[in-house]
């Protein structure tokens, strides 16, 4: 029997002495392509059954080693706050984890609490609040700790921040922007309602045993000071501190690393047919993004070559008409391009190694519960 | 609680937007203008929101 699936091949593959036998290409197209016609895409799933090729003597059984070998990452692009890189021989089930900490698991800082003492502003305290707990913190949050429930806010696990503007009478309108929050590295300045009953000093909000500075070597200010947070008319005035804490997206969006984090099947887009002059000229121009360009062929002839198959975005316009039997339009089931845009706390690619570092953990977990 | 010296209480006029000092007993009326909607001040006291 399994004889028969390499005997079936057509075409090149055939070396009579070869270790691993080889799946047929229809099945083997089957099992790591999707494969996208004009209707819907079909053989979505993946082979998760290590037998499922066993009687054609086709071992697709995972292994550790088989994973080193082919696993590559690549990276595509890398700017300050924006990445994109090929992650290849996963399968989605491991991508989309890594998707789902970086949005969601992977600790940032961000404002929480908001102790307003005047806001004769027309936006309403509650919206202003909202407002300064979306602004993107520029504070590494691997130098902070958690604050639970009963913790008394310190410089470990504490930021603060203050907001002190007003407008005056007969000035123009002023808008507040993010950049000027002033950050407090001596913690809060306000002190609390009850007074002090002859001690030594005045008990503020927070409680920070050394400045900030001496943990930081940065100062902790906000990512961007363009964001406008609020406009005064005359005689309007807002003045506030604010409390930023260590959180997780998962908790509230606000936590949440990444602008996103998204990946797709890496397209693949193949001409079965040569394609020439008016037909390639028609192909090129179905395509909304460009990925087939017409390529001269000296004697007056043209034909169409596929040229950005990445940019692709599957609208499947090149399999819809008369080109249908000409285009192959597949997805790599385990190759992924991988993009993330950060906020700004910390580089896109820093983010990755510590959605990995996450997910390390949680195995770490079950292996330790199953044990 | 009981009230030996009244505290004059500073009032924003509705109008001119100046600022007024009433006690009891004053006219409620804005000493720049002559408006008579008077409105009282925000609280200076701590108010804690969560930025959610």
């Amino acid at each position: 029997m399994p004889k028969k699936g390499t005997k079936s091949t057509k075409g090149t593959d055939d070396e009579p002495q070869q270790q691993q036998n080889k799946l047929p290409d229809h099945l083997e197209l089957q099992r790591t392509r999707v494969i996208c016609k004009a209707g819907a895409p079909t053989h979505t799933e993946g082979f998760q059954y290590s037998g499922a090729y066993a009687a054609m003597g086709v071992d697709t059984s995972v292994s550790v080693d088989k994973f080193c070998m082919n696993f590559k990452v690549e990276v595509k692009r890398l700017t300050e706050d924006d990445m994109e890189f090929d992650m290849i021989g996963v399968d989605a089930s491991i991508a989309n984890a890594f998707r789902r900490i970086l949005i969601a698991e992977v600790p940032t800082m961000a404002i929480e609490k908001v102790f307003m003492v005047d806001n004769t502003s027309v936006i309403a305290d509650e919206v202003l609040s909202h407002r300064l707990g979306l602004i993107p913190l520029d504070a590494d949050p691997r130098l902070f700790d958690y604050m639970s429930e009963n913790d008394v806010p310190n410089e470990r696990n504490t930021i603060v921040y203050k907001l002190h503007v007003s407008c005056q009478k007969g000035s123009p309108r002023l808008t507040v922007k993010s950049g000027q929050l002033e950050w407090l590295p001596e913690g809060s300045q306000l002190n609390m309602a009850a007074p002090a009953q002859s001690g030594n000093k005045q008990k503020t909000y927070t409680s920070f045993s050394q400045s900030q500075k001496d943990i930081s070597k940065e100062s902790l200010g906000v990512k961007f000071k363009d964001i406008t947070i609020a406009r005064l008319g005359p005689g309007q005035a807002i003045e506030l501190e604010a409390h930023a804490v260590k959180g997780i997206g998962k908790v509230h969006a606000k936590w949440s690393p990444v602008a996103t984090a998204w990946y797709k099947m890496l397209p693949e887009v193949v001409l079965l047919k040569e394609i020439k002059d008016d037909d390639a000229e028609k192909l090129v121009k179905k395509c909304p993004v460009n990925v087939f360009d017409i390529e001269d062929l000296g004697n007056g002839e043209k034909r169409a070559v596929v040229t950005k198959p990445r940019s692709c975005t599957l609208c499947r316009e090149c399999v819809m008409g008369p080109s249908e039997e000409q285009v192959r339009l597949t997805r790599v089931r385990d190759h992924f391009i991988f993009t993330i845009e950060s906020t700004g706390a910390l580089p896109p690619e820093v983010l990755f190694t510590e959605a990995v570092k996450i997910l390390e953990e949680k195995c770490e977990r079950v292996i330790s519960e199953l044990s | 609680m009981d009230s030996q010296q009244p505290e004059p209480v500073s009032y924003l006029c509705g109008d001119c937007g100046a600022e007024n000092t009433l006690k009891p007993g004053d006219v409620i009326q804005c000493r720049e203008c002559g408006y008579r909607i008077l409105y009282k001040k925000r609280t200076r006291r701590i108010v804690q929101y969560e930025a959610r």
